[in-house]
Order: structure tokens, then sequence, then C-alpha cells
């Protein structure tokens, strides 16, 4: 057995000591630091994939790899199957929400305005008269853009600096760490209500920018950590030493090793993000109407909520089950990349 | 530690003009701090020409931002634009948003840390999935989804609260609201104190505090919670600025006028002065928080020394 890692004792000069916290709400806090316990865990004394980690298979077995040892938890983990199959559904519900909703989200009917449910409309009406179950399955396609496209632009731009910043260090990383140390004193739904009510377009596009551009340290700062740690151990020196270039030290030896808490972090904030779009709907500078989103049909039902409760438990549940399911699926890719936990 | 304060203060300074300008230009370069004083119209040019020279936003910009931190920090915030200064709306909102966040913050430690307590000693048991689970729906529901639900449930359906929270905005009144408010950093600092108490459970210390026959709770408390609360006060203490800056949401259900609902009307009426103002203690308070915890660390710590 390898001795268990050091107890990592807090530093107060560290970058995550200076200005912690993200201002983001407890579920980007939870990625950020769920992503720094996976980091010590991989710097065992035999790398990321030791082989204490998955059991300690004798020297004849075949070497598995982290990713399939992980997959191979995964399988096996309800939560992830669970989270998994409605991930896939809200997927292709966003992208053909006509499937099992054949309606126009758009067309209400006054006279039925906070009407209950009745055959062919099981969630009833909301306060326009339009009709809740049309409307929340359309809903999930703005919301799934969002996370989507948000994690997509801060995962790559956050990586690419985080990692830069974590191989050369120097003056490139001290000014990273500052323009951090920026973005997280700005509360981040206050940063949104001040940049996003300057903006008239009626897309989710000013909603995905605004989430990247103030996503992108919280990564950088995660890449940052797991490149400095990757780029410690031996096989890198021996790629330097045989000559090979920054580029092909950073993509074909380092990235492998380090993307595992980026991805972690990644997953969660995808469902982060998409509570963000929803808060932002519901101050009424994300998305605006006539876009379907399940934060302005919030936004629009909490008026009516004493005589139509209806109209705001739906899309809240819609959204609830949502981020859950993107929360969920992210702590069990973490509990299967963390071989410190098993 | 003078050293180490005096180096934190420095580090502190490019953080706060970053913050502040980055804030400063995204409401004056990206919005139009005049618009507002027209209503819904827009202003017709000489009207437009005339306030910008009056208000000095004719100048470059960097030297506007120069005069407005020159003048917050002999404490003018400037005016807002019914022409009340932004010192006195101040002065009404921080203390409503200040007891709004300090029942959040009594809320995260006492049911926080109780819950990650007993759940961290009984690591696997039924009573850990559960909270565990619980903590995972809390922190996937989003924060106005919590308190319109709870809003609806003791306030409409079962009237146990008044659904709103008057003006004057006394501690008990703001009981739900800082739960509504707490709710996914409550549900974080549980989890955090279950890792770092199961974590150290196993520690050498507690063993020997055990062996030397002390009574349980003496060694859970004394021994072990001490030791574990060094990650729970940092997210605590981060958590303050993001909780009142945060509590725009909260105060937006509730109808508490306090610092969020300023900053919304603010925006909304495009009232530069009253956002960058409100904004710029912000950065302050959450700036002083995050110090205090790294100096918090030497007490629960003594092993931290700063050099």
């Amino acid at each position: 057995m390898p001795e268990p890692p050091p107890q990592p004792q807090p530093q107060p000069n560290e970058p995550e000591g200076a200005v912690a916290g993200t201002g983001m709400g407890g579920g980007m806090d939870l990625a950020a630091s769920e992503a720094s316990t996976l980091e010590p865990a991989s710097h065992g004394p035999d790398g990321p994939a030791g082989s204490a980690a998955t059991g300690a298979p004798g020297p004849q077995d075949r070497p598995r790899s982290l990713w399939s040892d992980a997959w191979r938890d995964l399988r096996r983990n309800p939560v992830f199957l669970l989270s998994a199959l409605v991930i896939c559904f809200l997927v292709l519900i966003a992208v053909w929400p006509s499937l099992i909703a054949p309606g126009n989200p758009l067309r209400c009917d006054l006279a039925r305005a906070q009407d209950g449910p009745r055959p062919g409309h099981p969630f009833g009406y909301d306060g326009q008269g339009c009709d809740v179950y049309t409307r929340t399955v359309h809903g999930a396609r703005a919301s799934v853009t969002v996370g989507v496209c948000a994690t997509a632009g801060v995962a790559v731009l956050g990586s690419v600096l985080g990692a830069l910043a974590g191989y050369f260090g120097g003056v490139w990383d001290a000014v990273l760490s500052r323009v951090t140390d920026i973005f997280f004193a700005i509360p981040v739904v206050l940063g949104g209500l001040v940049l996003l009510s300057v903006v008239t377009s009626n897309t989710v596009w000013p909603v995905v920018g605004f989430i990247v551009l103030l996503g992108w340290p919280q990564i950088s700062r995660i890449a940052r950590g797991a490149v400095i740690t990757a780029k410690q151990h031996d096989y890198v020196q021996a790629a330097r030493a045989l000559g090979a270039s920054d580029t092909r030290i950073l993509l074909r030896h380092i990235a492998p090793n380090a993307v595992a808490p980026v991805i972690v972090v990644a997953t969660i904030a995808l469902g982060t993000y998409i509570a963000l779009e929803a808060t932002l709907s519901y101050l009424g500078v994300g998305l605006k109407p006539p876009s379907v989103s399940w934060g302005i049909d919030i936004s629009a039902a909490s008026p009516y909520v004493r005589n139509a409760p209806h109209a705001l438990l739906w899309p809240a549940g819609a959204l609830a089950i949502t981020v859950l399911a993107f929360i969920m699926l992210g702590d069990a890719v973490r509990d299967a990349l963390d071989p410190k936990l098993r | 530690m003078g050293r180490y304060i005096a180096r934190r203060l420095l580090q502190m300074i490019p953080v706060f003009v970053g913050a502040t300008l980055l804030i400063f230009l995204m409401v004056n370069v990206m919005g139009d701090p005049i618009a507002g004083l027209c209503g819904e119209r827009a202003c017709d040019t000489a009207t437009a020409a005339q306030l910008k020279r009056e208000f000095g936003l004719d100048k470059p910009l960097w030297q506007q931002y120069a005069t407005y931190m020159g003048n917050v920090f002999t404490g003018d915030f400037g005016t807002a634009f019914n022409g009340q200064p932004v010192t006195e709306l101040m002065a009404t909102a921080f203390p409503v948003t200040i007891r709004l966040t300090l029942v959040a913050i009594v809320f995260e430690v006492v049911i926080g840390i109780t819950l990650g307590v007993v759940t961290g000693l009984r690591r696997g048991r039924p009573v850990d999935t559960a909270v565990l689970l619980g903590t995972l729906v809390v922190i996937s529901v989003p924060t106005f989804v919590t308190g319109l639900l709870l809003q609806l449930l003791l306030g409409v359906k079962w009237d146990w609260i008044r659904p709103s929270v008057p003006p004057e905005a006394t501690l008990d009144e703001l009981i739900v609201p800082g739960l509504v408010l707490a709710s996914v950093s409550l549900a974080y600092v549980t989890r955090l104190t279950r890792t770092s108490i199961a974590e150290n459970r196993r520690a050498d210390y507690v063993r020997t505090a055990v062996a030397k026959g002390l009574p349980r709770r003496r060694v859970v408390v004394r021994h072990l919670l001490r030791n574990s609360l060094i990650p729970v006060v940092t997210f605590i203490g981060t958590d303050i600025g993001a909780l009142m800056g945060g509590a725009i949401v909260t105060e937006r259900i509730f109808n508490i006028h306090g610092v969020g609902y300023q900053l919304y009307q603010g925006i909304l009426r495009q009232n530069t002065q009253t956002v960058v103002g409100f904004v710029t203690v912000l950065v302050l308070v959450f700036l002083v928080a995050n110090l205090l915890v790294d100096l918090l660390y030497a007490v629960l710590d003594p092993r931290i020394r700063y050099a």
C-alpha cells in the first residue's frame, strides 16, 4: 500500500486562499472544491492511474487507464445511469420538442387563463391562457442550449488560458491569477443584471456570452492547478529530454492527465449555468418573451401563484430535475475519477 | 503577521480597482448613463449634450473613473436620479441586507455544521445518504424556485408567515427569507463539514484523544470539529459577499427593501450612480471578508504562521 496522500496544509498565500468562492452560489463552489480534492489525489506515487488506486492488480494484469476504469465504475452506478437517461431525454425534447408536444407554445387562449388541467392539456393553463405542458416541453431547448454552449465556451477558453498559465508560469501566470481574482470579486447575478440589462437582443447568445465571460476564471484556475501537478511528472521530463516541443508536451502528455478535474467541474457547472440562465430570465434580463424559457414562465406565473400554482410548479419542477440530473452526473463522474474516495 | 496583512492589503488594491473599473465600464460604456434621466423617451441631442457636460461625461473615461473613485474615498457616492444622495439610500438599504445576511449565516452555521458533523460521523449510514441526497436536491433547485415555493406554501397556503416583508424588516420577519437565501450555501456547508469530519476522524490526534479516555462529546467538539472547520470557515467567509450580492433574487421575491432591491431598481431605471456605488461597497465587503477569513486560519490552526 502506498502511503496516504499527505494532509493538505492550508496555505494562506495560495490563489485559492486569496480569493476563494465564486459568488456563483453553492453549486459552482461545490464543483470547484470537488475538483481541488481531485488534484491531490492524482499525484500519488504512481501517477493518476495508479495501480494502488485500482485495487492493486498484479503485474501480469493488463494496465487499465484511469478512463476505462472510471467507465467500468460508471456503468454500474445507478445514479449515473439515471441522470444520463434524464439528460438523453432532455436533449431529445430540446432537439425535437414537437415529438411529445405538437402544439405551438405561443398559441394562447385568454378565455382559459389560469384553468386547471383538462384532457389533452395535462398541466393546465398559465396566466395568459397558454398551455403549460407545451411551454414546459419547449422551454427545454433554451436551457439545454445555454447550458451546453456556455459550458463548451467556458471549458475551452478556461482550460486553454489556465493550461498556458500553469505550463509557462511567470508573468502571464501572475497576470491571469490577478484577473481571475477580479472576476471572482463580482457577484455573478449582479454582473449579469448590469451587463445584460443593456443588451436588447432576444437570443440565447448574449446570455451564453455573459456566462462564458464570468465563468472562464473558474475553469482556468482548475486547469492551471491540474497542469502544474501534471507537469512535474517524470514522463514530462522524459518527453522534454527526448526533444519534444512545448506544444507536443502540452497536448500529448499533459492534457490527457490534467483533463479529469476540468471535465468534472464542467459537468457540474453545466447544471449551475442552466439555473443561472433561469435566474437571469426570472429577473427579466436573460431571455425575453416571446422566447420560451422556464425562467420566463416561472417569472410570469409568480404573480398568479395564489390562483394558479400549477403554472409555476411544472416549469420549476422541470428546471429542478434538469439541474439535478447534471449535478448528479458530475457527482458520479467525480466519484469514478477520484481514486481516493474508493 | 503585520507584514502579511500589509501584503494582502496591497494585493487587494488591483482586485478592487479591476472589479470596480469593470462595473464602471459596463455601466458607462455599454449603457447610456443619461438615458435614464429622460424617462422612457430618448433625450433630444441638445439636452443630452448639456447633461453630459454637466456630469462631466464628455471627459475621457479614465478621468471619469478617477474622479468617481476620488469622490468615493471622501465618502461622496454621488446623487441618485431622484435627488437623494446614494449614501442615504445605502443607509436605509444596508442594515436590512446585513440583517438578512446575518440570519442566513446563522442558518448556515447552526444547521449546516450540525448536519455535517452528524453525517460525517455516520458516513455510509442511511442518515448520511438521506442528508447527502437532500443537499443535492437543495443545490439543484434554484433559489428563486425555493423562495417562490416557500412563499406559496408558508405564506399563502398555510398562512404561517406574511408573504412579503414590511419595510422595517425585523429579524423575525427575515427568518424564512434568510433560510431561502442560505439554502444553497447551507447544503454546501453540510457537504464540506461532512467531508472534512470524515477525513479527520481517522487522524492520529483523534485516536490519541479517544485513548486518553476523553468523553466522546469532548473529542468531537474540541479536537475533531476545531480541526475540521478550516475549509468551512473559508467558505462562509467568502460567502458573505456572495450572499449580500446574491440577495437580489430573495429580496425581490419577499419584497425586502435592501441592497438587492435598490440595485435592481437602479439597474432597471439605469440609475448609474446607485449601481456603481452599491457594487463598489459590495466588492469591498467581499475583499475584507476574504482577508478576515485568512487571518482566522491562525486562530483555528495554530500550526499556521504568517511570515
